[in-house]
């Protein structure tokens, strides 16, 4: 019982927050909120009728949780235009997928190609892997995060065994010409990661047309899943026998073998997964499915047309990235002359009910491109549920701010 | 799943298992997940079973999919 109270002070805590009719929600691109009922509902529904551990038994409720982990590879599968449902592994987000794609096909001598707008989901992991003996450049993309496809081939070396990109910059904005180094990486028999954290759900994605050899995606952003879901996608071209998993353990097949099996995608899946939450993950996608990628993307880019076209008009605003929804996911990065952008924050926070991030969203290579490091900036990560009306409104409580500030 | 017998179809793992069963089900292929016989394989997970006359088609059905089986036995 006392648990169950500590839970009520807690849940009573967070409904403030849904029951704030001015409230506005622009955190999108660290996590999408809130999320649409089907996904909450199935979410319970799973955790009351189906309890089971997938593959570790025959038994009806093992299976229907089977059923959930695999409907869920099926529906991203089929998002992104994968062919082979049994490629796509699942993880506990797109950090996961990244590391397991970058530590598990990388080795010592190895050349690996980035762009200098990546969050440290990539960063990071190849830093480490350079200390370890493998060779990374990092291509410097334009201030407002474009990157020159011409500059990805030409760095280019006999061995170069990958290139990884974003394909939109969480903190700018900014498309990277995905198709076109999808090609280039063809061309030359390189492998290509991409890294889909902002744009899975929230733009068009083909996995077969863009030559995209390994997508990492998480789902609790444009997917509208929860949080601790996301998995990578292996395309036909990538060896899964030159796949190093990041852990080995149980899986459910091959009991009798005290060593990890070899083929995807249990080599790379030990231990129970989240399948709650990949239950959500099913109804995430199945909500961006009806609602349409299309018409998702275009109803974002009308919000950041709207939000860039205000911001514009505002005296003192300074804003980065392409300010061209064309070439950008709805994720704009500002600041406000005479006020640090961690105080911008909190005053949109408390005086104005608008919850956004602020500082160098775990991007410094990013920020460093755009000139914003080590200050950072104010970033607006607008969502499929936001309105105009919101945009408005946070366009006059930016006014309001830049007329202190100045 | 008439009174002609069962056959089952041994996949290398529940995974395999789950999108083989969706691919048959697609097929219009009648089929249940059953644990593996004993006397079939020592392994702990599921086969799918279906009837020995759908043989053939599921053969067809798992084959344009590219999923790869481990056997089929009839039992
Ligand atoms: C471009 C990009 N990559 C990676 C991540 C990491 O996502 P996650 O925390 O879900 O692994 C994010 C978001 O935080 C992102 O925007």
């Amino acid at each position: 019982m006392r648990h169950t109270a500590l839970a009520q002070t807690w849940f009573l805590s967070l409904r403030q927050g849904r029951q704030d009719p001015d409230m506005i929600y622009f955190d999108n691109a660290a996590t999408t909120w809130p999320k649409p009922p089907q996904v909450i509902e199935t979410m319970v529904q799973c955790m009351e009728q189906g309890g089971g551990n997938p593959g570790r038994a025959g038994h009806r409720l093992a299976l229907e949780a089977g059923r959930i982990v695999y409907a869920a590879r099926r529906a991203v599968a089929e998002l992104v235009n994968a062919p082979d449902p049994m490629r796509v592994v699942l993880t506990a987000n797109v950090t996961e997928a990244l590391n397991l794609a970058l530590h598990g096909l990388l080795r010592p001598g190895d050349h690996v190609i980035t762009s200098s707008m990546e969050h440290n989901s990539v960063m990071r992991p190849l830093r480490a892997l350079e200390a370890e003996g493998v060779e990374l450049t990092v291509i410097a993309c334009s201030p407002d995060g474009a990157l020159d496809p011409g500059e990805v081939e030409a760095a280019i070396r006999a061995r170069t065994a990958m290139i990884v990109l974003t394909h939109a910059s969480n903190v700018a904005g900014t498309l990277l010409p995905i198709a076109e180094v999808g090609q280039i990486a063809r061309r030359h028999g390189v492998l290509f990661l991409v890294d889909a954290a902002q744009t899975a759900g929230a733009c068009p994605l083909d996995v077969q047309s863009a030559a995209i050899d390994l997508l990492a995606f998480t789902g609790h952003k444009s997917l509208y899943g929860p949080m601790g879901t996301g998995g990578l996608v292996i395309g036909p071209r990538v060896n899964a026998d030159r796949l190093r998993p990041l852990k080995q353990g149980g899986t459910g097949s091959r009991s009798e073998l005290e060593h990890q099996p070899a083929f995807l995608p249990d080599m790379c899946e030990s231990g129970t997964p989240n399948v709650v939450g990949l239950a959500g993950l099913v109804a995430g996608v199945d909500w961006v499915r009806r609602r349409g990628v299309e018409a998702i993307r275009a109803h974002e880019m009308a919000l950041t047309r709207r939000l860039l076209d205000g911001l514009a008009a505002i005296r003192g605003v300074r804003v980065y990235g392409p300010q061209n929804p064309q070439q950008q996911v709805a994720v704009v990065s500002l600041r406000i002359d005479g006020m640090a952008p961690d105080e911008i924050g909190l005053r949109l926070d408390e005086e104005h009910g608008i919850l956004c991030r602020v500082g160098l969203h775990c991007a410094p290579a990013a920020h460093r491109t755009m000139g914003t490091f080590p200050t950072g900036t104010v970033r607006f990560g607008l969502g499929a549920l936001n309105t105009a009306d919101e945009v408005d409104a946070s366009l006059a409580a930016v006014d309001c701010l830049a007329r202190k500030g100045q | 799943m008439s009174g002609m017998g069962y056959a089952v179809i041994l996949l290398p793992s529940t995974s395999h298992a789950m999108h083989a069963e969706a691919t048959l089900k697609q097929a219009g292929i009648a089929c249940k997940m059953i644990p593996v016989p004993r006397h079939i394989s020592s392994d702990c997970g599921v086969c799918i079973r279906i009837a020995r006359e759908d043989r053939e088609a599921a053969r067809a059905a798992l084959a344009a999919a590219g999923i790869a089986w481990e056997g089929m036995h009839d039992c």
